[in-house]
């Protein structure tokens, strides 16, 4: 369903601030893969998702989903195929916006923007059933500017948007670490829902190791810009925390370990 | 006092076309979130054109269709600066601006002042009908206020019905968050390029009505536009803002705002004796200081926060 072959980003070339993001890169997802991601700051996990929605182009590699090159495709054309979660709840919805309206910009994801009406009767009745899919109450406040919900509605919102249309990759970038736990267990809850019933092949990038245990049937671990770890099936649901630890010092030599990935 | 009831009508009427440019202000500022100079050379533009097609022996619609086409032009041309040359959206619109200033006089014959006398012509308003409704010698239907407000409301009425076509809210959604706006497919630039030339279209119309309305084109006529319409924005929300929630009575606010704007500067004008030419110093410095005022509000705010959190 993706595949990344030998990806390589350079960010800022040729000045002090030069960064190497991505360092051939080569990674390959079947059809309904839910893999988890981790990896400390920095290991380049943001910038392979961004560089699959094409927020940026590569420097050089090759970016296919489901068997058509996208690698020079602007990211608006590649929406058609990838739904999209943020790690900031202001950047999924449009703040100035009612909660249908941003749902119905959502439903017409990967279609071309006609005269016609930008919602209709039907669809809101429609939305309202998913709504209430989310268990938080926002089907009663459809028309309420999406700018008053909290960051935990909104990511959820968000994530409702991204599968309206059923998305043949769904990439989730940190999409819960700006919430309380609280929040942030109930929207990792409804993602694996969605996940589950519309077998969504799913890209997620975590930084709570129990979650990239828990979710998913592959986890991967990122370092300097490559894929280091890769387990998957029953070997992935013995995972322990300690054993994901262990992987890491040895992939990236060192017992040093990242702070946010033991605390969390 | 006398002088500033018998120049109302005249004030009102002036604020009404200026509205129409206030309204297209409105799509670049409120709903792209740009702040699109074009509109001081594009409200030229649109005058330019009408006069100089009117001359020429065209009917006023087709003068007038040929001036908003114009104006789309211009919007183009800071679309294309902005969208495939990188240049930030001000620094477009200004160098779009500047151009026009020549494209302007070349189209008027590089000349800065073209008159249009309404003995001539078949205009649609003007300062003259006014008077003569007033009068009694021409029917109340042909009154320059009953014209200019038909003909916002009909620019409303379409606006209303395009920002809420899949089209108008991809539009909306580009200017209230573009990464959101691309992540659902929305090609954010060609949206931009879209805006701008909308917006400088109705710019350029009104621009056409005030050439009729005054009897003729002028070069500077559209200095200072960009501050006309930023008052006539604050204004209405100011004095609207709660009541109008819609997005149709929202744009009228604007419109009414710039009616306000006007009767204003006329009664500052008629009561005070003040010499016009200060008008333009008064209105920039009216702007910044509602420009101004919720940057001083969330200081303040923030200010108060702080000292709660050491309390
Ligand atoms: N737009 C950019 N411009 C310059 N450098 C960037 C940009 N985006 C990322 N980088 C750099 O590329 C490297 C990889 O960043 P990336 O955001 O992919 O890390 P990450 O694995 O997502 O880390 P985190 O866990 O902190 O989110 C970092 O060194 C980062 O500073
Ligand atoms: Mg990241």
């Amino acid at each position: 369903m993706l595949k990344l072959e030998n990806i390589w980003k350079t960010f800022n070339a040729g000045t002090i601030n030069e960064k190497v993001a991505l360092q051939n890169l080569s990674l390959t997802m079947e059809e309904g893969d839910f893999v988890t991601v981790i990896g400390g700051n920095g290991a380049g996990k943001s910038t392979m998702l961004n560089a699959v929605a094409g927020v940026f182009g590569v420097d050089s590699g090759k970016i296919l989903i489901d068997g058509v090159d996208v690698t020079n495709l602007p990211e608006y054309k590649r929406a058609k195929y990838i739904g999209r979660v943020f790690q900031d709840p202001m950047m999924g919805t449009a703040a100035t916006m009612q909660i249908e309206e941003n749902l119905a910009l959502a439903a017409r994801r990967g279609q071309s923007r006609t005269l016609r009406a930008g919602i209709t009767r039907a669809e809101r009745e429609a939305y309202m059933e998913q709504l209430k899919i989310l268990g938080l109450g926002l089907e009663n406040r459809m028309t309420a500017k999406v700018g008053l919900l909290s960051g935990g509605q909104r990511q959820a919102l968000t994530l409702l948007m991204a599968t309206l249309q059923r998305p043949k990759l769904l990439l989730l970038d940190e999409h819960t670490a700006a919430l309380d736990p609280k929040t942030a267990a109930k929207v990792l809850d409804a993602t694996q829902r969605i996940v589950e019933k519309d077998n969504l092949t799913t890209l997620m990038i975590t930084h709570n190791m129990r979650d990239a245990i828990a979710y998913g049937n592959r986890l991967i671990m990122m370092y300097e810009g490559h894929v280091v770890v890769d387990v998957s099936g029953e070997e992935k649901k013995k995972l322990t925390v300690e054993q994901l630890l262990n992987l890491f010092s040895q992939a990236s030599g060192s017992d040093e370990v990242d702070d946010k990935m033991v605390l969390s | 006092m006398t002088s500033f009831l018998n120049a109302m009508p005249g004030a009102v009427a002036q604020g009404l076309i200026w509205g129409i440019m206030a309204i297209g202000v409105y799509l670049t500022y409120q709903i792209l979130s740009i702040s699109d100079l074009t509109v001081d050379g594009s409200f030229c533009t649109g005058g330019a054109v009408c006069v100089v097609m009117m001359t020429a022996g065209y009917n006023v619609w087709v003068a007038m269709l040929a001036a908003a086409l114009a104006g789309m032009l211009a919007g183009l041309a800071t679309g294309f600066f902005h969208t495939k040359c990188g240049i930030p959206a001000i620094l477009s619109g200004i160098l779009t601006q500047l151009g026009l200033w020549s494209v302007n006089l070349a189209i008027m014959d590089m000349k800065s002042n073209i008159p249009l006398n309404v003995n001539n012509y078949d205009v649609l308003i003007s300062l003259r009908y006014l008077q003569e409704v007033q009068k009694g010698t021409r029917p109340f239907w042909q009154h320059p206020i009953l014209v200019v407000s038909v003909f916002t409301l009909a620019v409303i009425g379409v606006l209303y019905w395009f920002f809420g076509t899949e089209r108008g809210c991809s539009i909306r959604a580009t200017g209230a968050n573009p990464n959101m706006a691309r992540a659902q497919g929305i090609n954010t630039s060609f949206n931009q390029v879209l805006g701008l030339a909308l917006a400088n279209a109705l710019v350029a119309l009104s621009g056409s009505l005030l050439c009729q309305y005054n009897g003729f084109a002028e070069i500077n006529m559209g200095r200072g536009a960009i501050v006309i319409g930023l008052a006539a924005i604050i204004i209405g929300e100011v004095a609207f803002g709660k009541l109008f929630r819609n997005f149709g009575l929202k744009l009228l606010a604007v419109s009414l705002g710039a009616i306000i704007y006007y009767v204003v500067i006329q009664f500052v004008i008629s009561q005070f004796k003040m010499n016009t030419n200060y008008m333009k110093l008064i209105s920039a410095l009216i702007v910044a200081l509602f420009l101004a005022i919720p940057y001083w509000k969330q200081q303040y705010f923030h200010k108060k926060g702080k000292v709660r959190q050491n309390a």
